[in-house]
C-alpha cells in the first residue's frame, strides 16, 4: 500500500498528491511516469512524475479531474493509502546540452514539465519556459518554474496574463527568443500536437511526451501502441518521449477514445445514494 | 436369468461433468466441473499400477503418478495429495491446464483398455478436495539458513522456485511487476478455465509457508538486478514471455483491434466484464475475430462469446495442426465458436472513425511442409475475401519483454530475446543469477516453466549450501 501524504486541489480542477514510494523515488528521473490505481478494482492509470523527493521517499503527481479513476483520485485525503503505485516506467527525457531549450507545458504538464526544466537548468541549457491555460487562474507553480528557468511565459485564452491566445502563439514566442535548439512539450494531446504543428515548419526538433492509453506499462499488452515514422511503438517502454514530428496524431487521437462510450457509464450519476448511505449519521 | 455381475468393472476412463455448451456460453463460471468423489475413485481404480511407469518419466516435475492414483483408489486423499504435493506445488492449476495429452497420458498402457488414465483430472480431483477440507497441510520447514534469494517474476516458474527454496530453510522474496502474483494464470488463462480463486490460493499457501511477495514492483525499473544482488544471495528470473507480436499488416492500429493480451488482461486481470463494478471497460463487440489456433486464440474466442460476441478463430492452416489443446478446441466448438481454418488476414479496413469495420483476408492451400514439420499454408491466388468485422484480437504469439535483459549488463540473450541458461540447471552467463520458464524457452506450458524452476531451485540451493 501507498500512502497518501498530501492532497490539494492547486487550481480548479487540478489536484496535487504527494505519494509515499521509496523505491519508486529512488530511481526517478525526470520525463518518467507511475501507473497507479486508486482503489483494490481500480483501472491502472499513469501519472507523469512532476517532482519527488529521495530522502522523504515520496513522489508528486498533478492529476486533472476528468473521468471516474481521476476523480477518485482527487478525493483521496492525506492519510489513506492506495493499492498501486508503480515505476518509474518509461525512459527519462534526454537531458544534454542543447543550448537554449524551450519547455512547454499546459494542464498537468505544467507541474511534470518543472523537473525537466531543472535537469537542462542543472546541464546549463538557457531554458525557456512556456506554460498555457485557459484562464491565469488555472495556472500554478509559477514561482517555482521561474527558479528553474531563465525567462517564463504564460498563454491565457483569455489574454489574463501575458499572450492572448492558444498554442498558436508559440510561433512568434520562438521566433522573439531565437535560436532556440529543441523543444519539449507536456500536457494533453492537443497541446502535444499543435506545439509540433507550430515547430515543424521552422525545423526545431520537438519531443513530446505521449498519453496514449495503458495498462501494464512494461510492454506487455500493447494498448499503448503508436505509430511514429512509419513503424509501430509502444509508447511506455520505447516513450513516452517521441519526435512530434514523426508522430500520427490522428491515429493517437482515435484509440485514445477507444473506451469513450464506456468512460461516461461510472460518472452517469453523481452517486449521491451511495454518498447518503456512507456519510448517514447512523 | 443370470444376476448382473457386480464385481465387473466398467473399463472406460471416467468423463468428467461440464457445464452445458448452451449455459456455460453465457457465464464466467468453471466450465469442468471436478470428479466427485465416486467417479474419481472408479478411474483410480482402472490404474494397473505398472512397475516401471512410463507416465512417471514423461512428467516434467516427476510426480510419483501411480502412487497418488493408488492412494485415491484406495481413498486414502489426504496420502495422496501428500505424495502429489511432494514434486508438485500448484497441483489445482497443473490438473486443470496440463497437456497431460502430450506427457503423462500419451504413453499410458490403458490406452487401447478404454482410455487413458485421466491423470490431470484425478490430480485436479485430489486439489480440490484438500481444498475443501478447509486445513492445508503444512510442511515442517527446517530453521533458516540465513540465504536469500529473489524471485523476480510471479508466474508458476517463480512460485516454485519460491516454493522449493523455502521448503529448504531459504528467505525468499518474490517481485511481480503487475498488482496480482500468479503471472498467464492470473492475467491470461480465464476464469472459466482456471478460477482465480485457485491461484489466489496457492500463492497464500507459499506466503503462509513464509515467502515474502512484493507486488507493483518491475525489477529493471524500479530496481535493477545489480543492485538486488547487493542484498540477495541469488536470484531467480522468471518473467515469463509477455511481449505480444502483431502482424505487421495494414489497418493494425485501428480502434478494435487487440492484441491477445491486452484483451485478456482487461477481462482477467482487471475484472472487465464486471465492469463498472471494476473500473476497467472491456468492449461489447458483436462480432469478433480472433487471429491464431493456440490455447491463447482459443481463450480469446471463447471470452468474446461469452461477453456476447459472434466468435470465430481465423487459423492460416487446417483443423490437424491446431496448436491449442484438444480439449480446448472441442470446448471452444461446442460452445459455438466459428474456425475459419486455411485463412489469412491481410488489411483491417476502418471506417470514418478509425474503428475497424471489416478484415480482408486471402484464402490458403498447405504445401510442402516447412521446418516445423508441418504443411506449410501457400496463399491461393485471387481468393481475397472481405468480411464485416467490429473487432480483431492478434493471438499469433509472444516473446519474452526485453526490459530486464536490455537493464541487466553481463545477462546473455539469445536472438529471440529469451534469456540463455543451462537446460539442467538454470544457470545464466551472470554469476548468481538463474533463469527458468518462458523467459528462456519462448512462450511454453504451465508444467515447463515449473519444470525449470524445480531444476534452479535444485541448483540455487546447491549454490547456497556451498557458501
Ligand atoms: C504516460 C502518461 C502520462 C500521463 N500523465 C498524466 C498526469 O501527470 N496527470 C494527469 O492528470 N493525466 C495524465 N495522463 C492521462 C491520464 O492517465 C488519464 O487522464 C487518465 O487515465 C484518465 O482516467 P479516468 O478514469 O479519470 O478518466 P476516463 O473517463 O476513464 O478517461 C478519460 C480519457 O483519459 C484517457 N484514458 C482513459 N483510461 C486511460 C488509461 N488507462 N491510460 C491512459 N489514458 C487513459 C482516455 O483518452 C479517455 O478518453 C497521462 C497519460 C499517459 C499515457
Ligand atoms: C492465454 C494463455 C493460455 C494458456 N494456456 C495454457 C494451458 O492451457 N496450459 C499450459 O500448460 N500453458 C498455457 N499457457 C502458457 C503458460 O501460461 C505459460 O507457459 C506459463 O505461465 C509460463 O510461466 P512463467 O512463470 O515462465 O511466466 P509467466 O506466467 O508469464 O509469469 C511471469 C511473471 O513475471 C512478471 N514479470 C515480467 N517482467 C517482470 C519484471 N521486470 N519485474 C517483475 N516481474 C516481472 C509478469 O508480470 C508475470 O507475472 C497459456 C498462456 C496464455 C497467455
Ligand atoms: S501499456 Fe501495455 S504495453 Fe504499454
Amino acid at each position: 500500500m501507498f500512502k497518501v501524504i498530501e492532497s490539494q486541489m492547486i487550481v480548479p480542477n487540478i489536484h496535487l498528491l504527494m505519494l509515499e514510494a521509496p523505491a519508486v523515488a529512488r530511481q526517478m528521473k525526470p520525463g518518467q511516469f507511475v501507473i497507479v490505481r486508486a482503489d483494490d478494482g481500480g483501472e491502472r492509470i499513469p501519472l507523469s512524475i512532476a517532482d519527488w523527493d529521495v530522502e522523504e521517499g515520496t513522489v508528486t503527481v498533478v492529476v486533472k479531474n476528468i473521468g471516474s479513476t481521476t476523480d477518485h483520485l482527487a478525493s483521496l485525503r492525506a492519510g489513506v493509502s492506495i493499492p498501486t503505485v508503480v515505476g518509474p516506467l518509461g525512459n527519462p527525457t534526454e537531458i544534454k546540452e542543447y543550448g537554449t531549450v524551450l519547455c512547454l507545458g499546459g494542464c498537468y504538464g505544467i507541474g511534470s514539465i518543472f523537473p525537466i526544466a531543472r535537469a537542462l537548468k542543472e546541464k546549463k541549457n538557457k531554458v525557456i519556459t512556456v506554460i498555457e491555460a485557459r484562464s491565469s487562474y488555472l495556472l500554478y507553480w509559477e514561482e517555482k518554474l521561474k527558479e528553474v528557468s531563465d525567462e517564463l511565459i504564460c498563454i491565457t485564452r483569455d489574454g489574463t496574463k501575458d499572450h492572448r491566445g492558444h498554442v498558436g502563439r508559440l510561433t512568434e514566442i520562438i521566433k522573439s527568443s531565437e535560436p532556440i535548439n529543441r523543444i519539449i512539450i507536456n500536457g494533453c494531446t492537443f497541446l502535444l500536437k499543435r506545439g509540433s504543428d507550430m515547430s515543424r515548419p521552422l525545423g526545431i526538433k520537438t519531443v513530446v511526451s505521449l498519453n496514449p492509453i495503458m495498462i501494464d506499462g512494461t510492454g506487455m499488452c500493447g494498448v499503448c501502441r503508436v505509430t511514429v515514422g512509419k513503424t509501430t511503438k509502444f509508447a511506455c517502454v520505447h516513450g513516452p518521449d517521441f519526435d512530434g514530428h514523426e508522430v500520427n496524431w490522428a491515429e493517437l487521437l482515435q484509440r485514445r477514445k477507444t473506451y469513450m462510450r464506456e468512460e461516461v457509464i461510472p460518472l452517469r450519476t453523481s452517486r449521491c445514494e451511495e454518498h447518503a448511505i456512507t456519510s448517514s449519521p447512523e | 436369468m443370470p444376476e448382473p455381475q457386480k464385481k465387473k468393472l466398467d473399463l472406460n476412463r471416467r468423463e468428467m461433468p461440464k457445464q452445458p455448451p448452451e449455459v456455460r456460453r453465457h457465464n464466467f463460471n468453471e466450465v469442468a466441473l471436478g470428479y466427485p468423489v465416486e467417479i474419481a475413485v472408479q478411474e483410480a481404480k482402472r490404474c494397473l499400477q505398472c512397475k516401471n511407469p512410463k507416465c512417471v518419466a514423461q512428467c516434467p516435475v516427476e510426480i510419483d503418478i501411480p502412487g497418488f492414483i493408488k492412494s485415491i483408489a484406495e481413498k486414502d486423499f489426504a496420502a495422496g495429495t501428500r505424495i502429489l504435493k511432494d514434486k508438485n506445488c500448484l497441483p489445482a492449476m497443473c490438473g486443470r491446464v496440463c497437456p497431460q495429452e502430450e506427457q503423462c497420458e500419451e504413453v499410458c498402457v490403458l490406452v487401447k483398455k478404454g482410455g487413458q488414465i485421466a491423470v490431470g483430472r484425478l490430480e485436479r480431483f485430489l486439489a480440490d478436495w484438500e481444498a475443501e477440507q478447509g486445513k492445508l497441510e503444512m510442511p515442517k520447514i527446517p530453521p533458516s539458513t540465513g540465504r536469500k534469494v529473489a524471485v523476480v517474476g510471479g508466474g508458476p516458474a517463480g512460485l516454485t522456485v519460491a516454493g522449493d527454496l523455502i521448503k529448504l530453510g531459504h528467505q525468499v522474496t518474490i517481485f511481480e511487476a503487475l498488482h496480482e502474483v500468479g503471472g498467464v494464470l492470473i492475467y491470461g488463462i480465464p476464469e472459466f478455465r482456471l478460477p482465480k480463486v485457485i491461484v489466489k490460493r496457492e500463492v497464500e499457501y507459499l506466503k503462509k509457508l513464509g515467502v515474502e511477495v512484493v507486488t507493483d514492483y518491475v525489477v529493471g525499473k524500479t530496481r535493477s538486478i545489480d543492485s538486488l544482488l547487493e542484498e540477495f544471495d541469488a536470484i531467480f528470473v522468471g518473467s515469463g514471455a509477455g511481449l505480444p507480436w502483431f502482424m505487421d499488416v495494414p489497418g493494425e492500429n485501428l480502434n478494435g483491434v487487440y492484441s491477445a493480451n491486452e484483451y485478456l488482461t482487461r477481462m482477467n486481470l482487471m475484472k472487465g466484464f464486471l465492469f463498472p463494478q471494476f473500473s476497467t471497460p472491456i468492449k461489447n463487440h458483436k462480432r469478433v475475430a480472433v487471429i491464431g489456433g493456440g490455447n491463447v486464440a482459443m481463450d480469446c474466442a471463447r471470452t468474446a462469446l461469452r461477453l456476447g460476441a459472434e466468435s470465430r478463430i481465423i487459423y492460416r492452416r487446417s483443423r490437424q495442426e491446431l496448436p491449442a489443446r484438444l480439449e480446448e478446441i472441442e470446448n471452444a466448438e461446442e460452445e459455438g465458436v466459428i474456425f475459419d481454418f486455411l485463412t489469412l488476414p491481410i488489411r483491417y479496413i476502418g471506417d470514418e472513425n478509425g474503428w475497424v469495420k471489416e478484415i480482408e483476408y486471402l484464402k490458403m492451400k498447405l504445401g510442402e511442409p516447412d521446418s516445423s514439420g508441418r504443411r506449410r499454408p501457400v496463399p491461393i491466388e485471387g481468393s481475397e475475401t472481405i468480411i464485416p468485422m467490429d473487432a480483431v484480437v492478434c493471438a499469433i504469439g509472444n516473446s519474452p519483454n526485453p526490459l530486464i535483459a536490455a537493464a541487466t549488463p553481463g545477462l546473455e540473450v539469445g536472438k529471440k530475446g529469451n534469456i540463455v541458461a543451462d537446460e539442467e540447471t538454470g544457470k545464466t552467463s551472470k554469476k548468481r543469477v538463474w533463469a527458468g520458464g518462458d523467459v528462456v524457452t519462448g512462450a511454453a506450458t504451465v508444467i515447463l516453466a515449473m519444470g525449470a524452476g524445480r531444476k534452479a531451485a535444485r541448483s540455487i540451493h546447491e549454490y547456497l549450501c556451498s557458501l
